[in-house]
This record gives C-alpha cells, sequence and structure tokens, in this order.
C-alpha cells in the first residue's frame, strides 16, 4: 500500500517520507507541483502562485538529493507520477542512486511517463507528441539495457476517464495507447518480449458495477490477444495486463460527503472482482480539498476491510461464468475494438490526437453526461436527488508562500555556485542529441542533470529543438 | 425615436453573443470549460475558446481581437486571484474594460468578493447547472453590452 505523497520544499517531503517509511512503508509515492510537471522551474513567470501547492517542487538535482536525503534507493521503491518530464527525473532518480552508490540494475519504481494520455486528457506536455513520444522510445531503450527493474511507464485510463470518457472509450483509447508504445519500441530495434513484460496499467473505477468488472476483464482479453496475434509475443507475461486501479474523484460529491465512502467502497470491489494488482482509495472529502488524515485513514482501511475480512480477494476472476457478466464482456470488447479500429483507420493515436478526434469524443461524451444529470436520468444521491440543504464546504488549503520564496533562493544559489561552463556544455551537447533522432537522448540528459542544469534549463532546450504544442480546435 | 428603439431590439433578437471561453495559466483540467463552450453554442452563442496554457496577456488579447462580449474564465488550479484580475487588468489599460469577464472554478467565499470589484461576476463552482451560468451570461450582456432591460 503506497500513500501518495509530496508538499511545499523538499525538506517537507523528506521529512514525510522518513516517516512514512519508520511506519513500515518500503513504497514511496511522490506528487509534483505544476512547474514541476509542466517542466518549468520554480522562479518562472508561469509558476506564480504554483510553487509547492499541490506536490512538493523539484527544480535540479539538488532538490532530489533533499527529498532522498537519508533514504537509501537500494531499500525502496519509487513511484513518480509525471509526465512530460518523466525522463528527465529518471536521471535524477539515476543521479541520486549513483551518489549513494547503489547500482543503476537495483534501482526499483515507477515513472508514470505516458504522454499520449496528456494529448489526449490530462493536458500536461511541453513539447508535440512526436518529441516526448522519441525521448520515451530513447527511455525505453536505456531502461532496457540498464535497469531492468524500473517500470518507465504506467500506461494511464483514469484520466482519460476522469476528463470525460466512458467506460468503452477509456478502455479503448488506453489500449490503443499501450499499442502505439508497444510499436514504439519494435521500432527502436527491441524485441517485444524485451520491454513488453514491464509496461502496466493504470484504470478508473467508477460506480457502474458490473460495467466496471467487464471492463477490466475486456481490458486483459484485448491486450493477451493483441499483443499475441499482432505482435507476436511469446513470452506470457509479455500478454498479461497488470494494472492499479483508482477509485473515481469525479464519482464523489461535496454535498453529504459521507455518502462518498461508500461510494468508494463499491468501487474498490468492482476493481477487486476485476482483478486489480494495486489499489488507490479516495477519501471522502477529496471533492472539495486535498483529504485529511483521518479520511485518509478510513479510505485505507476500506481496503483493509476488503481484503481481509470478506475474502473476495482470495478468488481469481470470481464472476467469471456469470451469463450476464460474460455477455457484458463481450459487449465492451467488441466496442472497444470498433473504436480500437476506428483509430487504426485515422492513422493511430498519434494522428487521431492531432486531429483531436480522441479529445473531441471525451468532450462530446463529458456534455452528454452533463445533461444527463442536470435531466435526472443519471442520479447522483445528494447532488440531484435525496438532497438536503447545506452550504458548499469552504476551502481552507493555503499555499504557503514562503514556498516558493524559499525554493527560488535556492536556486539561485545553485546557479551561483555550481560550475556554469560544465553546465553551458552539458546543454550544448543535449541539444545537438535532441536534433538528431539516431541519438538516445538519455545520456547528455543524464550528464546535464549530473552538472545541475535545472529542470527549466533542460527542458527549454527542449522547447528551443520542438517547439511548443498548440491543440487542435476541441469545439 | 419609437422606430429606432424597435430597430435596437430586433438587432439585440437576431445578434449573437459573441463569447471567448478561456483557460489562463498552468492548468490541463479543460472538462468543465469544454462543456460550457458546447452549451454555449446550443444556447445561440457564438463560441471561441482560447485552448490550453494562454497567458493572461494572450486571453485579452484574444478577447479583443475576436471582439468579444464576455470573456468566460475557467480556473481549477487555485490560481484564479492572479489570473482573473490580470486579465481584467490588461484589458482596461487596453481600452477594453467594456468587455464583460465572469469566472469559475473552486473559488471560496471570501475571492469572490474580491474577484467581483474587478468585475469578474458569476464565479460559479462545481456542480453549478450550466442553465444558471448562461441565464447570468445573457442578463449580463443584455444589460451591459446591449442596454436592454
Amino acid at each position: 500500500m503506497r500513500m501518495f505523497s509530496g508538499f511545499g520544499t523538499p525538506e517537507d517531503t523528506n521529512k514525510r517520507l522518513k516517516y512514512l517509511l519508520d511506519q513500515g512503508e518500503t513504497g514511496l509515492s511522490i506528487a509534483f507541483d505544476m512547474p514541476t510537471l509542466y517542466g518549468y522551474d520554480c522562479d518562472h513567470p508561469r509558476a506564480q502562485g504554483e510553487v509547492g501547492r499541490c506536490g512538493v517542487n523539484v527544480s535540479s538535482l539538488k532538490d532530489m538529493e533533499t527529498i532522498f536525503d537519508g533514504i537509501p534507493l537500494d531499500k525502496v521503491s519509487t513511484s513518480m507520477t509525471i509526465n512530460a518530464p518523466a525522463a528527465v527525473l529518471t536521471c535524477m532518480y539515476m543521479a541520486v542512486g549513483d551518489k549513494q552508490s547503489v547500482k543503476m540494475r537495483n534501482l526499483r519504481g515507477t515513472v508514470q511517463t505516458d504522454i499520449l494520455k496528456e494529448y489526449i486528457a490530462q493536458k500536461e506536455w511541453a513539447y508535440p507528441p512526436e518529441a516526448h513520444l522519441r525521448i520515451i522510445r530513447d527511455l525505453m531503450v536505456y531502461s532496457a539495457k540498464h535497469m531492468p527493474n524500473w517500470n518507465y511507464i504506467s500506461i494511464s485510463g483514469y484520466h482519460i476517464r476522469e476528463a470525460g470518457a466512458n467506460a468503452v472509450q477509456e478502455l479503448a483509447f488506453t489500449l490503443a495507447d499501450g499499442f502505439a508504445y508497444v510499436e514504439l519500441g519494435i521500432g527502436a530495434g527491441l524485441k517485444v518480449d524485451q520491454f513488453a513484460p514491464r509496461l502496466s496499467f493504470f484504470f478508473n473505477c467508477t460506480m457502474d458495477f458490473f460495467e466496471e468488472i467487464a471492463k477490466f476483464r475486456a481490458a486483459r482479453r484485448i491486450w493477451a490477444t493483441v499483443m499475441k496475434e499482432k505482435y507476436h509475443a511469446r513470452d506470457p507475461r509479455s500478454l498479461w495486463l497488470r494494472f492499479h486501479a483508482q477509485t473515481s474523484g469525479a464519482s464523489l460529491t461535496w454535498q453529504q460527503p459521507m455518502n462518498n465512502i461508500v461510494r468508494t467502497t463499491i468501487e474498490a470491489l468492482a476493481a477487486v472482482l476485476g482483478g486489480t494488482q494495486s489499489l488507490h482509495t479516495n477519501s471522502f472529502d477529496e471533492a472539495w480539498a486535498l483529504p485529511t488524515e483521518k479520511a485518509v485513514m478510513v479510505a485505507l482501511r476500506t481496503q483493509q476491510i476488503i481484503a481481509e475480512e470478506t475474502g473476495v480477494a482470495d478468488v481469481t476472476d470470481p464472476l467469471g461464468g456469470s451469463y450476464f457478466l460474460e455477455r457484458l464482456t463481450d459487449e465492451i470488447e467488441e466496442r472497444a475494438y470498433r473504436y480500437i479500429d476506428k483509430i487504426d483507420s485515422l492513422g493511430g493515436v498519434l494522428e487521431a490526437i492531432r486531429a483531436g478526434y480522441l479529445q473531441r469524443e471525451i468532450a462530446e461524451n463529458a456534455y452528454r453526461d452533463q445533461q444527463k444529470l442536470e435531466k435526472g436520468e443519471h442520479v447522483m444521491v445528494g447532488a440531484n436527488k435525496h438532497i438536503i440543504d447545506e452550504e458548499p464546504p469552504i476551502e481552507t488549503l493555503k499555499v504557503n508562500p514562503q514556498v516558493q520564496a524559499r525554493q527560488t533562493e535556492r536556486l539561485q544559489r545553485l546557479k551561483r555556485e555550481r560550475n556554469n561552463l560544465k553546465v553551458q556544455a552539458t546543454l550544448k551537447t543535449l541539444k545537438s542529441a535532441f536534433k538528431n533522432p539516431r541519438v538516445n537522448s538519455i545520456y547528455p540528459l543524464l550528464s546535464a542533470v549530473r552538472a545541475y542544469s535545472t529542470l527549466g534549463e533542460i527542458m527549454d532546450v527542449g522547447r528551443e529543438v520542438f517547439g511548443e504544442w498548440r491543440e487542435p480546435n476541441l469545439l | 425615436m419609437v422606430g429606432m428603439l424597435s430597430s435596437v431590439q430586433t438587432e439585440a433578437t437576431k445578434r449573437k453573443i459573441r463569447i471567448l471561453v478561456a483557460k489562463p495559466g498552468l492548468d490541463g483540467h479543460d472538462r468543465g470549460a469544454l462543456i460550457l463552450a458546447r452549451a454555449f453554442r446550443d444556447a445561440g452563442m457564438e463560441v471561441i475558446y482560447t485552448g490550453l496554457l494562454p497567458t493572461p496577456e494572450d486571453v485579452a488579447q484574444m478577447a479583443i481581437d475576436e471582439d468579444v462580449d464576455v470573456v468566460a474564465m475557467s480556473l481549477l488550479n487555485g490560481a484564479h486571484m492572479t489570473a482573473f484580475p490580470r486579465v481584467a487588468q490588461i484589458l482596461k489599460k487596453k481600452g477594453a474594460g467594456d468587455i464583460l469577464l465572469v469566472g469559475g472554478g473552486i473559488i471560496p467565499e471570501e475571492d469572490k468578493r474580491m474577484l467581483e470589484k474587478e468585475g469578474i461576476t458569476g464565479n460559479f463552482g462545481p456542480g453549478t447547472q450550466l442553465k444558471t451560468i448562461i441565464d447570468h451570461i445573457v442578463k449580463r450582456v443584455r444589460k451591459e453590452r446591449w442596454k436592454l432591460k
């Protein structure tokens, strides 16, 4: 069980991680703030008011050294939820490991890295898609060679669903992304069984109980079939669809918040019956704020009650063979294939993103759902039915304004004290590597990170070479 | 005089509200903005969308270039107190202070009062009915832009 954490300065997060380790956790999970997620330093004008707000700020290797100070990287596994700058953060993690004399092959963890779903749903990108995909390709090749225990990508449907997709869209778009990464690896000269066992997935689990279970079952069927028949995978692990699930944030209401405990329980049960390998349960107060410790505890206990009191986790696919569920699985599978075929006919995921097709499909579905909600055709108890008179809660979360000042001061000191000639040289090498697609950019990225080039400086090299991304019109 | 008034009214009923749906700042949460854009369009408005990640300067410039009646700004990352007033200030500076501004997001009551002082009204939270938002905009445009009762 991993608790998602990360806030404020790297020191704050280091303290929190050490506390969690003292409590017996060995899996760390880091959340980053918006400037880090978009690849800007803490002193960038766009970072104004955002530093340390919804995660920890990382502007350079110095910050990563502070976050993991006193934490032996060969004893823990670390999950980092970051996409556009995933390769840079991975290099920072490698550099911290190196300073602790931990061998690269002993580093364990996961970076999300899934940029395709960023263009489709979460919309946190830095460059146009083909540039990010090229860097991901480099990361795949590098990891296959040097980091056997590193999950360099987690292919995510969660955000696609939260952005307004239905179950079939979530499934189809996520699997289509997965196949695109498989083709990326094959295109880079890797054998499919060399990297496919390291691919894993991250799905949403929301309120339509049987539909969600059927979705997970259909996901496994489609993945295994296509991996075998189209990509000729032989290793059984390449056919496995391993996934993490999280209960749906969008299904929660700010009204009558205790009801959210019930919703989360039902969703968690569906995820377990659907065969999830790991699970995150949301807290009941997350419809309006980051969760309190008390609410997090209830969410964790929800999982423990399901795991340790009900026995449902003792059986594999317990609903297999049920007439209703088998039919529903067939139907979802068929509808997902139709979407995947449609995406293929548009020229693949990348072309479908460039055309705005996937984004518009989600937006149209979100609009239809909203209309159903307002007409009462779709019921949310407490929100559009069984309403009681209550005031919306007042959000109390305040950013400590000192975080930005402290991070900026630290960054300025770093820029004075580091070897700036070396920084410039590594950035120049990185620039020519970015310009030459035959070069693996992870090596120069790692050198730039080690020289204490900042996250923003490194990402700016890419912005200069690759340009920025403008979304197609989504109306 | 009577003739002129009726011609204004005829024009107003024919005239469509031009609205810019805007997402200033580092915030990729566009579900609400895209739903609203569709709802405004279905309510008969002419809708322009900024796309993601424009700066407040970009938003103000687009509003002027597109000659809109109103800018509907959506932010869910909590940075509304810096981004929304900034758009208002730039519009004023550029002599386009007559363009109406409405806001939405996760906005605490105390912030709402401050935003209203800057001329940013509505400031609707999650769960607001689309109709409420559309009515608010139509009412303001008719009164403040078209000078109708």
